[in-house]
């Protein structure tokens, strides 16, 4: 596997090598406004496109920090559960009152680094494959949510609400959050030292290290960065559902659908390859297929089932893209 | 480090067959010796909690109770060891579960066929996941995430949203009955027969060639491929047989609780976290078939340990999620020093 991709790893300027999710993005738009018109309806009014974004949003804030950790070659399954935790920490510290709202948000951002912290150091220090790390992680916020918490919790100011229900024009809060988020951690790997480490870190651990990368260090931050997104995300569910959830992020499958969304995007999952913006274009494709079911009343378990078929799709594709493209390096170098 | 230097390319498999496979220093990564500790510790303390627990009878009612899980665990760990994940086999057991009790829906004489069928529908998706994975290169942990959304999307779809149907009690009999009157012992509850069965297939089948190929490609897919392995082949093989254990797993489940989508949620994840606590690494190479039902064995007893202290449902997840962590810690911490 290695030395297929040390070729195109060369070229590192190019981050998104794989990028075909916009053009399925505009087929998934054509297909199904068109399917839509047949049935009737338009997938294409202010009120159809808006809940697709509002969809978009949750999801899409907890991708864009799945995206880096999945690009330093780890991954993060605890955010489901970080997402219910901080939905109810800012509910309850909120708890109803105006003056509560500062305070709950740094509330969260407090806890859900911490969780990152956890993660990061478990994965660096003690040397715990991220999949477990996080699992478990998860399982000890899951177990602490089931034991205190039977149903919602707490409660949020109608000021607090803003967030989840207004919009811009036509734009949700919700939405702009979401291209806010996407456009700092974008800019980041794009134009800082961290994010450049980062990159190289998830294209090989080792190389990174004896080039004098704090592999570590990056790592850390990365998984810090990813729980601070999960924590973003439990505050827009806490504003859009007036009150805490427990298990608002297990029942969403935002653990795994995040990882889809990535990996749609264009992301190796083994890290090194992959970017931001091929996760918005993710996350927009499912919000698509998400809408168009909507929209002509489709079950919502066969959606389910196209999305499954989608997303492997999907990454057959790229990984055929991308023994071509090497074949033809290959072709070129004899 | 020697050890390390000696490890790639083909000479792992040689020192990793049989029980103790992988134990080159007795405590590294594939050792069984850590979870067999834990193991012990466990019973002692499940022992001391409930002295009646070593008796004949309850000790095969925690076996048959155990089973489904060390069966799906024996199953993992085959796709694990390859260097691949399988997510989908919650999803299948509760896709066989589901199937099941729609098309007995009652009637004893379709026990039989439909077992026969639920077999060769696990075989198919073990097989289509790996195709999928080695044919079209697309990672495992993206193919059998496909394949869950789908599973569970097929599922709700065909049934309209709730299960229907029943299980005929020819079909519940594997999952809650045995062979009574056996001396000593009361009842040998067929639970434990599959399960004797599915450990001593397992077993042989890594001490076959089939198994050290399987290592092989776990441990260095390309040095396997270059020394002329069918890897793509071991593979998807791999991946039936985790389908297969899927099925198994469903019809002995779907003899002890009742028909509903709960059947088999989220374990996956816990047939993969018995694999690892079995002193298996993910990414593959290293571990043996019996740690890995050592490991879903051991975390089936720390489960009814924490029952028996009456520690919360709730709250033991939490406990389950520390150990883990505390046990794979410990295992790479011993690996490094």
């Amino acid at each position: 596997m290695s030395t297929d991709t040390l070729r195109t790893r060369l070229r590192l300027p190019q981050l998104d090598a794989t990028n075909g999710v916009w053009p399925a993005l505009a087929l998934a738009l054509i297909v199904g406004g068109s399917l839509v018109a047949i049935d009737g309806g338009s997938l294409f009014t202010e009120s159809s496109m808006i809940s697709l974004l509002q969809r978009a949003a949750g999801l899409g804030i907890v991708a864009v920090g799945q995206t880096i950790a999945i690009l330093a070659g780890s991954l993060d399954l605890s955010v489901a559960y970080v997402i219910s935790l901080t939905s109810l920490v800012a509910a309850e510290t909120m708890a109803g009152s105006d003056g509560m709202v500062l305070p709950a948000i740094l509330a969260v951002l407090a806890v859900s680094a911490a969780i990152g912290l956890l993660n990061g150091l478990l994965i660096t220090k003690l040397r715990i494959n991220a999949f477990i790390a996080t699992l478990g992680v998860g399982l000890l916020v899951k177990g602490y949510l089931e034991q205190g918490y039977a149903g919602p919790a707490g409660s949020v100011p109608t000021s607090f609400q803003h967030l989840g229900y207004d919009r811009v024009g036509p734009v949700p809060l919700s939405f702009l959050l979401f291209a806010a988020v996407a456009a700092a951690v974008w800019f980041t790997l794009r134009s800082t030292r961290y994010g450049h480490h980062l990159i190289a870190t998830g294209g090989d651990l080792d190389v990174a290290r004896l080039s004098g990368v704090r592999t570590d260090r990056v790592l850390i931050r990365t998984h810090v960065i990813c729980s601070l997104c999960a924590g973003i995300a439990g505050l827009y569910l806490a504003s859009r559902l007036g009150a805490g959830a427990p298990r608002v992020g297990a029942e969403g499958g935002y653990d795994l659908e995040s990882i889809a969304a990535v990996v749609l995007g264009g992301t190796v999952l083994a890290g090194g390859r992959g970017g931001v913006t091929g996760t918005v274009g993710g996350v927009l494709l499912l919000a698509v297929i998400d809408g168009v079911f909507n929209q002509l009343e489709v079950d919502s378990f066969f959606k389910q089932m196209v999305r499954g078929v989608v997303i492997v799709a999907a990454v057959a594709v790229y990984a055929l893209r991308l023994r071509r493209t090497s074949d033809r390096r290959k072709a070129a170098v004899a | 480090m020697s050890t390390e230097l000696a490890a790639p390319a083909g000479s792992a498999p040689a020192v990793t067959s049989g029980l103790g496979g992988g134990g080159r220093s007795g405590w590294g990564a594939g050792s069984i010796r850590p979870v067999l500790i834990i193991l012990v510790l466990l019973l002692i303390a499940v022992g001391i909690r409930q002295p009646d627990f070593y008796n004949p009878p309850v000790l095969l009612a925690f076996l048959k109770r155990a089973a489904p899980l060390i069966i799906l665990a024996a199953g993992q760990y085959f796709v694990i060891v390859a260097g691949d994940f399988d997510l989908s086999v919650g999803s299948l057991v509760t896709a066989e579960v589901v199937i099941a009790a729609r098309l007995i829906d009652g009637d004893p004489a379709a026990t039989w066929p439909v077992i026969a069928l639920l077999l060769g529908f696990g075989l198919l998706i073990g097989l289509v996941n790996g195709l999928v994975t080695t044919l079209l290169q697309v990672p495992s942990f993206i193919t059998t995430l496909g394949m869950y959304l789908v599973l569970v999307g097929a599922v709700y779809t065909w049934t309209g949203g709730s299960p229907r149907g029943a299980l005929s009690e020819e079909f519940r009999q594997f999952g809650r009955r045995g062979i009574d009157g056996v001396p000593v012992l009361g009842q040998l509850p067929y639970a434990v027969l599959v399960l004797a069965g599915v450990a001593v297939l397992a077993v042989l089948a890594m001490r076959s060639d089939f198994g050290k190929v399987l290592l092989a490609v776990g441990d260095n897919p390309r040095a396997a491929r270059v020394t002329g392995a069918r890897t793509a082949r071991v593979r998807t093989i791999a991946f039936g047989a985790s389908g297969l254990a899927a099925a198994v797993a469903a019809i002995l489940l779907g003899g002890f609780g009742g028909v509903s989508f709960q059947v088999g949620q989220g374990l996956e994840f816990t047939a993969i976290t018995a694999v690892v606590l079995g002193g298996v690494v993910l990414g593959g190479g290293r571990g043996s078939v019996a740690g890995a039902m050592l490991g879903a064995l051991t975390l089936q007893t720390l489960l009814t340990l924490l029952n028996l202290l009456g520690v919360s449902g709730a709250l033991s997840s939490a406990v389950q999620g520390l150990i883990i962590l505390a046990a794979v810690a410990v295992g790479t911490l011993r690996r490094r020093t």
